[in-house]
């Protein structure tokens, strides 16, 4: 028997103006699953993430975490019962100090106020902070980010901003984690930094995560499964070996042709 | 040279330099939450300080009782402005915003002549001693006053910001909305705090600059006074808007002394604070502290 799928997706749609974005995408994340989403651009693939992170809404379908409906749930609530996420586009905060960005990840397992914080010494603050600090250390000590824990976010490399990120995102706590391709732009080694991360994640820390990737290497090397999109609609899912066969992703990633690819697709 | 008299200046220029501070850091405040330019601030001061006033007179309070309601009352005016007024713009573009607060700043102003009337009033005696020496200063005793409740204030800002838990909310908010919001901070939340704080400590300066020269629609100005101070700091730099408060108050009185004493021009006063706000604009466009974007070569 299958365990209760964490994130369960019903015939999500979504529409921009004339534009259909997604189109009945129904699927479901097993715990402590990691679940790829692949497709070529404009599939619909972060639409689909931003629907579950709450940054948009779906125009119809529902979508529910742990057995709770969460369709119309506001995103910082979303990220409060965990759900975390990192971006395409890279979106640290540039000016602030990589610790910074990633104690905002901790925001709301901090209970402070502004009646409680002042009292620093008094309220137990204190000690709420050194424990909080103590964890992000951990993170900090998992990505190895170490040496750049005070510099200004914005200045660092491109690799190393990815993982600051996947670093704020961890700081949520979160049950379910979503990457917007975490490996985009990325060498060779950096790629096979972020797979490793992402794995220990997965298998140490128990983290379930859905995953947007264009890199087939990795995603057939490290998904436990793989769902594909196009123009919107969900193509196939299945384990990486399966996919792998799939006609329309062969045609689509490794540039064979097949005849009877049209009927294929729609089946 | 009257040394005596410039010195009394400095000394004034310093302490109406620490309320432009205060008065800026408010607006720096919600800038830096919001991205937005509030041109209703010295309305905050004027509101402030016609209640308190109110209270003062018409029920006698004593002056603690009465500043501390004022700070109460204008704590949830600034919460249900933005919560009324300003959340359903959430997601318009900022300059419209902007031009909203414009809109409130009239219509405040409007407002306070309607209710209290057009003709300053003067505030009942609040210290005993109305002014004390300082090194063969005088300096007035609610100055004095105005000056340790500043610094209190600033500290507590500074601490706000830098440590606690809203602060740095707040500065992720004022990077990108969502994705503050994808880290589960509440952005409606963040937003009404920070026009609750700026429109209660705004209150604060009010009430020290209606106790000092009487309430009338003059103290809005100072709301205006505060842009050169805060564009000489830099717009999102709390520690900028207290320097600049600073340097544009004693700047201004300097320019005063100037003025009655060599080149009888009239008015420098109320018009030098501009001229540095012109050339900053021209050779430091972000400030002295404010932050330029971050270019990786």
């Amino acid at each position: 028997m299958t365990p209760h799928p964490v994130l369960v997706a019903r015939d999500v749609s979504i529409r921009f103006g004339g534009v259909k974005a997604l189109t009945d995408v129904s699927f479901e994340v097993r715990p402590g699953e990691l679940f790829s989403i692949i497709g070529p651009n404009g599939a619909g693939k972060t639409s689909l993430l931003n629907c579950i992170s709450g940054r948009y809404r779906p125009t119809a379908g529902s979508i529910s975490l742990g057995g709770r409906d969460i369709t119309h749930l506001k995103p910082n609530k979303r990220a409060a019962i965990g759900i975390g996420r990192t971006f395409q586009n890279l979106a640290l905060f540039g000016h602030m100090s990589v610790l910074d960005n990633i104690m905002v990840g901790r925001h709301h397992l901090l209970k402070n106020n502004f009646l409680t914080g002042p009292l620093y010494w008094l309220s137990g603050a204190r000690n709420e902070e050194l424990a909080h600090r103590r964890e992000v250390e951990h993170i900090i000590d998992f990505l190895e980010i170490e040496a750049v824990r005070h510099a200004t976010a914005g200045t660092l490399s491109y690799g190393l901003r990815k993982r600051v990120e996947l670093a704020r995102a961890m700081a949520l706590k979160p049950k379910l984690l979503l990457l917007d391709e975490p490996m985009a732009g990325m060498n060779l080694e950096e790629k096979e930094d972020m797979a490793r991360y992402i794995l220990d994640l997965n298998e140490e820390w128990g983290i379930t995560i859905v995953m947007i990737e264009h890199d087939m290497g990795v995603v057939m090397d490290i998904s436990h499964r793989v769902m594909v999109l196009d123009f919107g609609r969900k193509i196939a899912d299945g384990l990486p070996a399966e996919i792998m066969e799939n006609a329309y992703v062969k045609k689509a990633y490794l540039g064979e042709d097949l005849p009877d690819l049209e009927e294929d697709a729609a089946a | 040279m009257d040394f005596h008299l410039l010195f009394q200046l400095s000394m004034n220029g310093l302490i109406v330099g620490t309320l432009y501070g205060v008065v800026g850091m408010c607006f720096v405040l919600i800038y830096k939450a919001s991205q937005i330019v509030n041109f209703a601030q010295g309305e905050f001061l004027l509101i402030g300080a016609w209640v308190c006033w109110w209270l003062l007179t018409k029920y006698q309070l004593p002056f603690v009782w009465g500043f501390l309601a004022t700070l109460v009352f204008m704590m949830v005016f600034g919460f249900l402005l933005q919560v009324i007024v300003l959340r359903p713009m959430i997601g318009e573009p900022v300059i419209s915003v902007i031009m909203m607060t414009i809109g409130l700043s009239i219509f405040f102003q409007a407002l306070m002549k309607w209710i209290f009337g057009v003709l300053p009033q003067p505030y009942p005696p609040v210290f005993s001693v109305k002014s004390v020496d300082i090194f063969g200063l005088q300096v007035q005793t609610v100055y004095l006053m105005a000056m340790a409740v500043s610094l209190v204030i600033m500290i507590g800002f500074a601490w706000f910001f830098k440590m606690s838990r809203m602060g740095l909310a707040m500065r992720a908010t004022s990077f990108d909305q969502q994705v503050a919001q994808s880290l589960g901070i509440s952005v409606r939340q963040v937003f009404a705090l920070s026009w609750a704080i700026s429109a209660m400590v705004s209150a604060v300066a009010g009430v020290v600059v209606g106790v000092v020269n009487g309430v009338s629609s003059a103290l809005s100005f100072f709301g205006i006074k505060v842009f050169p101070a805060v564009i000489l700091g830099g717009l999102d730099s709390i520690v900028g808007s207290v320097l600049g408060g600073l340097i544009i108050g004693v700047l201004e009185n300097w320019a005063q002394f100037a003025d009655s004493q060599y080149l009888k021009w009239g008015n420098l006063y109320e018009i030098a604070p501009f001229y540095v706000l012109i050339v900053i604009l021209m050779i430091k466009p972000y400030g002295l502290f404010g932050k330029r974007d971050i270019e990786r070569v």
